[in-house]
């Protein structure tokens, strides 16, 4: 077979995309990678036993591929994963930072790995205990009160923290419908708000990107339950009125929630409590290191104040006076279950594991080195690239590429990235036209100093070459694909031809 | 740009466009031009309520998906249902073909509020979104 190559900055060479065929358009019939044992038991015919209607004569259309054939298949893709693994990763917002091979040896120790939910409480003191010191490690860690591990996603964690602080107003007799959040918040968090039957408002921020408190001040009434913010903030600064707008809110009777998206700028250095949050949620795979997954398994831990912790879900994770650890049920004002079980278990090892691995004084190196290499970059980039907010940064900054006489656009930026070997950082959002790098705690000084030398040679293309942006990636197995016919007309399925 | 000056405009970038009882409702070139290319535009059904304020509908893009506010309340009197089929229409035409409903107001008094052509001019050249 002809294989077309390009060769990249690097040197590598890329097969293109349609030398590889599908694994449904390759092997040939009869073929197989599998061998049965004869079957020691009687065969029944199935149109007897369920009915002729039941069996299809034709049989499943499913690859038929041996098996050097499909081992070089699925290694040939696997090969082309961009992965933090492999590459430089500076997806803003979402924290891809390294995950510790030790976290994936911790979890596959077969007193975690091989336990199952219904095995007797005595057998599984472990596990129980592990879980018992993550939560009190995420309770120093916050400063609050009591933190349950049920939650199996950061946006299911929001939910809980928002269903606590119902249950709270409506045990005051109070039913409180508005939720506020800045205009820079997540999408899960006007998204919790509806869930959780709560209408989501607004907050405006200033050119600073930090909330606007005349705004927030005009907002806050008897009618809301909570302000949900996320600080440092999406756009990458912290907002230092965080105790005022805790008064504010307070002022009003309604609780502070803290979306803790961006905890890997603040472990360590601030504890929530102590700037008046109510109630918040860990996102496990940005903070501490546990896999993102592909949506899943996940974990969000909620922390809650002295006066939420009634309501938070049953069971918990307790260690009795006798000093075994198990269940507490008995909480009659608790919102009751929100996950089966106790959670995501390997998620919650993971995380114990990158907490006790590095230590009070590590947890604090993480915040300080993330902040320290956000704001590094901004700093060797701006002579070149519009920041729209002033410096300093906390683990992440947006920055909007304009150039005078030029259409380049921030997608072109992020494609050409991809021929230097550097993923692109998250595009269009929180703000137009934006990109969004968070460069994480786990990156050397070279690795962040290749990302400045690749942002600064796309500077000079755009200037005399924009043709090479625009057209980019050059070494990738796939160029440009055509996104807007993939959104208008989707093909999702492949059919024989 | 070219900003049609027979119509009102909302900061958040729809047009209200008079015809006969009933108001025209579509979005602005520099609204479409900051979406880039329209993959779905979401309406309501004929006779559903729309409220002042409020959204009636959805916009997506390759990029971002976009609340459609109604600056009137009343309810949907006609759909422009050759969106669901080519939302790049939006792109191409959004001042005329590409009109997304027409309301019948029960009350005209949210139009004072809005934007003639020329303050909504400054308002895009002010880049706000």
């Amino acid at each position: 077979m002809a294989t077309n190559t390009t060769a990249s900055p690097t040197g590598t060479r890329l097969p293109r995309d349609e030398d590889h065929p599908l694994i449904f358009e390759r092997g040939a019939a009869g073929a197989s990678a599998a061998w049965l044992p004869p079957s020691d038991v009687p065969c029944v015919d199935p149109a007897f036993a369920f009915g002729e209607d039941a069996v299809d004569t034709a049989g499943p259309e499913i690859p038929e591929i041996g098996e050097m054939d499909l081992v070089r298949h699925y290694t040939r893709l696997a090969q082309r994963l961009f992965s933090v693994d492999a590459n430089f990763y500076p997806l803003g917002s979402c924290t891809m930072k390294y995950n510790p091979r030790v976290n994936e040896r911790a979890a596959a120790m077969p007193g975690f790995a091989r336990l199952h939910p219904y095995q007797d409480e005595a057998d599984v003191q472990g596990i129980l205990e592990l879980f018992h010191r993550l939560r009190l490690a995420l309770q120093e860690i916050s400063g609050l009160a009591e933190v349950t591990l049920q939650p199996a996603a950061g946006a299911q964690g929001e939910m809980t923290g928002l269903m606590i602080i119902n249950a709270y107003h409506r045990s005051r007799g109070e039913n409180r419908v508005k939720v506020l959040t800045p205009d820079s918040a997540h999408g899960t968090n006007p998204a919790t708000c509806t869930i959780c039957g709560r209408q989501a408002c607004t907050v405006k921020s200033g050119a600073d990107g930090r909330v606007d408190l005349k705004d927030l001040r005009d907002q806050v009434d008897e009618q809301t339950a909570a302000l949900m913010i996320t600080n440092p903030n999406t756009v990458g600064v912290f907002d230092e009125q965080i105790a005022e707008i805790a008064k504010i809110v307070h002022a009003r009777g309604a609780q502070l929630y803290l979306d803790g998206a961006n905890m890997n700028a603040l472990l360590g250095i601030a504890k929530p409590a102590s700037f008046g949050v109510d109630a918040m949620h860990f996102n496990t795979h940005k903070t501490f290191s546990t896999p993102h997954g592909g949506g899943g398994p996940g974990a969000g831990p909620v922390g809650v104040a002295e006066h939420l912790r009634p309501f938070l879900p049953v069971p918990q994770i307790v260690r009795r006076e006798n000093g075994t650890y198990g269940w507490d049920e008995d909480r009659p004002k608790s919102i009751g279950k929100v996950r089966s079980f106790y959670g995501q278990s390997g998620v919650l090892v993971r995380a114990y594991t990158y907490i006790r691995a590095l230590g009070g004084d590590g947890l604090r190196d993480v915040a300080e080195k993330a902040v320290l290499s956000a704001n590094y970059l901004a700093a060797r980039l701006r002579h070149r690239f519009e920041m729209p907010f002033p410096p300093p940064y906390a683990h992440e900054f947006i920055m909007v590429p304009r150039f005078a006489g030029s259409d380049v656009t921030e997608t072109d930026i992020a494609k050409r990235l991809i021929d230097f070997g550097i993923h692109p950082p998250t595009m269009s959002w929180p703000i137009h036209h934006c990109l969004m790098v968070e460069p994480t705690e786990t990156e050397s000084l070279d690795t962040l100093d290749r990302f400045v030398a690749a942002m600064l040679t796309i500077a000079d293309e755009i200037e005399n070459d924009p043709e090479r942006v625009r057209t980019a990636p050059h070494t990738q197995p796939v160029r440009r694909v055509d996104e807007v016919s993939a959104a208008r007309k989707p093909n999702v399925r492949w059919r024989p031809q | 740009m070219k900003i049609p000056t027979d119509r009102k405009y909302l900061a958040t970038h729809e047009w209200f466009k008079p015809e006969g009882d009933l108001l025209v409702v579509g979005i602005s070139q520099f609204a479409a031009d900051e979406l880039t290319d329209i993959t779905f535009v979401d309406l309501p059904a004929v006779g559903t309520k729309v409220q002042a304020g409020k959204a009636f509908g959805e916009i997506e893009s390759v990029k971002a998906t976009a609340e459609l506010i109604s600056a009137v309340s009343g309810a949907v009197a006609e759909i422009n249902a050759a969106l669901a089929d080519a939302p790049e229409l939006v792109n191409g035409d959004p001042f005329h073909k590409a009109w997304m409903v027409k309301i019948k107001p029960g009350d005209r008094s949210g139009l004072d509020a809005l934007m003639d052509a020329a303050a909504y001019e400054s308002h895009c050249a002010a880049g706000a979104h």
